[in-house]
C-alpha cells in the first residue's frame, strides 16, 4: 500500500473557557480530543457526525487554518502542526479548503476574475495578464462561461458561487482540498451538481479531498473511506462499504438510522432513535463520550473511555455482539 | 373519496412590493387537505412554499398581500377576514411551528408563561389551570423534568428541547390544523429523527391535521400522507407520497428525486443532477417555469404556461406531456 499523503495523530484542539473580569481560564472546550486518521493520495475520506463533533475543526487543523492544541498533522512528510507561518506559506499552494457557504467565503467587491487570479499573483509571482488567461481557464474547467470573470459574486446563484470556491481552491494546483460542507447551503437541485464537478475534478487533476459533512447522502457518494466523529472523538472508521453494511459502533448505526431516507416504504422500518442531546464539549461525559445515549451502555463504558482499535473505538463493538 | 376538506387552498396568489417592482412569489397555488391528513409542501427556495404557508396563516410581512384566491378553513374564507377574528383561528383552530424556535419563543418569558399565554387567551383557562396543563404538554412532548422546565428561560434548553417546547405551545389549544415549516432543519439528524418521530405519534394520536414545509425528500418520505410539490411559485405536481415516489410525473419532481443521492443505493452509481439553477423571480421564465431545465422539454412549453390538471384520481400535474389526450375520462 502506498504511503498515506495525510497523517493526522493524537490531535486535539481545545478552547479555552474564559470568565470574570481577568479572562481566568475556568476550563476548555474539547473540540477536537485525541483524532488520528490517515488519507491516502486520490481518496476522498468522508468525515461526518453532528454539530459539535470537531469535524470542522478537524478540517481546519488539517491546513493549519487552526493550531492544534497538541498532535501532529504530517503532510507529505512534514509535521505542519508546529510550522512556522513562513514555511507554511510554501505548502499553502498544496494545502487548500472550500469553505461552506460561498456567499461569505467569497469577497463581495472584488470581481471573479481577480478572485481567482488573486492567489497566483500572490504565491506563483505570475504577472496580472497571465493569471488571468489562467483565471478563466479555470472557469471552464468548473462549468462557467469565461465572461463570468468580470462579474461580481453577488450576481451569481448559491451553485455558481460555489463552483467559483472551487475554481479559487485549484487555482494553485493543490494536492488535498478540505472541503468544509461544501453542498449544505447549496439547493437540492444544485448539490448534484457540485458533488459531480468535485469528482470529476478528482479524477482530472489526481486531488485527494477530506470531505467533512453533516449529510450521510453526500458523504457515502463521494467518499472512499470515512470517520464517523462524535464530541471531538472517532467512534468509527471503515471503507464506505463497511461502514453502511456493517457499522460497529452503536452511535454510526443510530446515525445510519435517524437519516430520512427517501423511499415512504421505508418509514416504518425497524430502527433505534435515541432520546437525549448532544452533551456539551466543554463537560463531556466520562469514559465513552456516547455512553449517555448509548442503548447498549454497560458498567465499563462509564468509566473508560474505548481506545480506537480495529476501526472502532467501543468496548462492545456491534459484530462481537453478534447483532 | 370526498371528505369535506378541512383546508381548500384555491388559486392562491401572493405578491411582495420591492425595490425592484412588485414580485409574485405565490402564482395560483391550490391544494387541499382531509382532517387529520398530512400534507407535504415540498420545494427549494424559492418555490413559494413558506409564502403559501403565512399567506394562509394571514401572517405576510407589510409589503407581502394576497392579490387573488381564497383559503377556505372548515368553509370560512380567511383571505380578507378582519385581523381580530383571524387572530382567533390563529393559534385555536390553526397553530404554526417556525424552523428557529429560539426566534420564534420569547427570551426573556419561561417557558410555562409562554405556554400559558396561549391558552389562558384561547380557552379561557385560569393561570393555575394554564400552568398545570403546560406541565403536562410538556410531558407530552417528552421533555425531561417538565415540572421544573416550565419555570426555565428558552435558552437553557437545546434545539431539539426548543423544538419541543414549540410543539408543545402548537397543541395547546387542540388546533385542527397546524402548520410546520422546515420544523426539522435547523436540528441534527439524530434529534431530527426524535422531532419526526414525536410529530407522527401526536398527529397520529390527536388527529391533527399537518402542513408539513420541508426541501428534504426524505423528511417527506417519513412524514407526508401526500405532497405538493412546488417550483418557482406553483405547486407542479400533487399526489399521495407513495405515487410521488413510485410513479413521479412531472419532470422537475423525477429529476428531484434522481439527483438526491440515497444511502442504500450501491456505490458507483452516478448522480444525475437538474442543469441550471432554480429561477430568480423578478425574471421568471414564460410558459412553463421549468422549461429551461426540463429535459423533455417541446416547443409550446417555452411559450404556453401549463395548468395544473389531473392525470389520475388524487394526482395533479402541471406539465405539455400530460395534455388532454392523457387525462382518463
Amino acid at each position: 500500500m502506498t504511503d498515506p499523503l495525510l497523517q493526522v495523530r493524537n490531535l486535539k484542539r481545545y478552547y479555552p473557557i474564559r470568565k470574570g473580569v481577568i479572562a481566568r481560564t475556568v476550563g476548555h472546550v474539547r473540540a477536537v480530543d485525541d483524532v488520528s486518521f490517515d488519507v491516502y493520495p486520490g481518496e476522498t475520506l468522508g468525515i461526518v457526525g453532528e454539530s459539535g463533533c470537531g469535524k470542522s475543526t478537524t478540517g481546519r487543523a488539517v491546513v493549519r487554518l487552526e493550531a492544534p492544541t497538541a498532535g501532529s498533522v504530517v503532510y507529505d512528510g512534514t509535521d505542519i502542526a508546529g510550522l512556522s507561518t513562513a514555511k507554511m506559506r510554501r505548502l499553502r499552494t498544496e494545502l487548500q479548503m472550500v469553505f461552506q457557504d460561498p456567499y461569505s467565503s467569497l469577497n463581495p467587491q472584488i470581481r471573479i476574475g481577480e478572485l481567482l487570479a488573486e492567489p497566483l499573483i500572490a504565491h506563483k509571482r505570475l504577472d496580472r495578464t497571465a493569471a488571468h488567461a489562467k483565471a478563466a481557464e479555470m472557469l471552464e474547467t468548473v462549468g462557467l462561461p469565461k465572461l463570468y470573470l468580470n462579474r461580481y459574486p453577488h450576481e451569481l446563484s448559491g451553485g455558481q458561487r460555489q463552483r467559483v470556491g472551487i475554481a479559487r481552491a485549484l487555482m494553485l494546483e493543490p494536492k488535498l482540498i478540505v472541503c468544509d460542507e461544501p453542498v449544505s447551503a447549496l439547493d437540492v437541485s444544485i448539490q448534484a451538481q457540485v458533488l459531480n464537478l468535485l469528482k470529476d475534478l478528482q479524477g482530472e487533476f489526481g486531488l485527494t479531498y477530506v470531505f467533512i459533512s453533516h449529510g450521510l447522502g453526500a458523504i457515502k457518494y463521494i467518499s472512499d473511506r470515512i470517520v464517523v466523529m462524535y464530541l471531538g472523538k472517532v467512534m468509527e472508521t471503515a471503507t464506505t462499504a463497511e461502514i453502511f453494511a456493517q457499522p460497529k459502533h452503536p452511535y454510526t448505526e443510530i446515525l445510519l438510522d435517524a437519516y430520512p431516507e427517501p423511499d415512504p416504504r421505508l418509514r416504518d422500518r425497524q430502527r433505534i432513535i435515541v432520546e437525549g442531546d448532544v452533551p456539551s464539549p466543554a463537560n463531556p461525559p466520562k469514559g465513552c463520550v456516547f455512553h449517555t445515549r448509548c442503548p447498549y451502555t454497560k458498567d465499563i463504558c462509564r468509566t473508560e473511555s474505548p481506545p480506537l482499535a480495529d476501526g472502532v473505538a467501543c468496548h462492545f463493538p456491534l459484530e462481537a455482539a453478534g447483532r | 373519496m370526498s371528505v369535506t376538506p378541512l383546508l381548500q387552498v384555491d388559486g392562491l396568489r401572493t405578491e411582495f412590493s420591492t425595490d425592484q417592482g412588485p414580485v409574485t412569489s405565490v402564482d395560483g397555488v391550490s391544494f387541499s387537505l382531509a382532517p387529520g391528513e398530512t400534507l407535504c409542501l415540498v420545494g427549494e427556495s424559492g418555490s413559494g412554499k413558506s409564502v403559501s404557508a403565512l399567506s394562509i396563516m394571514g401572517l405576510l410581512a407589510r409589503n407581502g398581500r394576497i392579490t387573488a384566491g381564497s383559503v377556505l378553513f372548515e368553509g370560512q374564507d380567511l383571505v380578507g377576514l378582519p385581523d381580530r377574528e383571524l387572530r382567533r383561528v390563529r393559534g385555536h383552530a390553526i397553530a404554526m411551528i417556525f424552523q428557529e424556535p429560539m426566534t420564534s419563543l420569547n427570551p426573556v418569558l419561561t417557558i410555562g408563561d409562554q405556554l400559558a399565554e396561549t391558552m389562558i387567551l384561547h380557552l379561557g383557562l385560569t393561570k393555575a389551570q394554564a400552568r398545570q396543563r403546560a406541565i403536562e404538554l410538556l410531558e407530552k412532548v417528552g421533555i425531561p423534568r417538565a415540572k421544573d422546565v416550565v419555570d426555565d428561560h428558552p435558552h437553557r434548553l437545546s434545539g431539539g428541547m426548543r423544538q419541543r417546547v414549540m410543539i408543545a405551545m402548537a397543541l395547546s389549544c387542540e388546533p385542527k390544523l397546524i402548520i410546520a415549516d422546515e420544523p426539522t432543519t435547523a436540528l441534527d439528524v439524530t434529534i431530527q429523527a426524535q422531532i419526526l418521530r414525536l410529530m407522527r405519534e401526536l398527529s397520529a394520536e390527536t388527529g391533527t391535521a399537518m402542513i408539513f414545509i420541508t426541501h428534504d425528500l426524505g423528511v417527506v418520505a417519513e412524514m407526508a400522507d401526500r405532497v405538493a410539490v412546488m417550483y418557482a411559485g406553483q405547486v407542479v405536481e400533487e399526489t399521495d407520497v407513495y405515487t410521488l415516489f413510485d410513479d413521479p410525473k412531472h419532470p422537475y419532481t423525477s429529476a428531484l428525486l434522481r439527483s438526491i443521492p440515497h444511502i442504500t443505493t450501491p456505490a458507483g452509481d452516478r448522480l444525475n443532477p437538474i442543469s441550471g439553477s432554480v429561477p430568480n423571480l423578478l425574471h421568471m421564465p414564460t410558459g412553463c417555469r421549468f422549461h429551461d431545465r426540463c429535459l423533455q422539454a417541446m416547443d409550446r412549453c417555452a411559450t404556453e404556461p401549463p395548468e395544473l390538471l389531473p392525470v389520475a384520481s388524487q394526482h395533479s400535474v402541471r406539465c405539455w406531456l400530460y395534455d388532454e389526450t392523457e387525462v382518463p375520462a
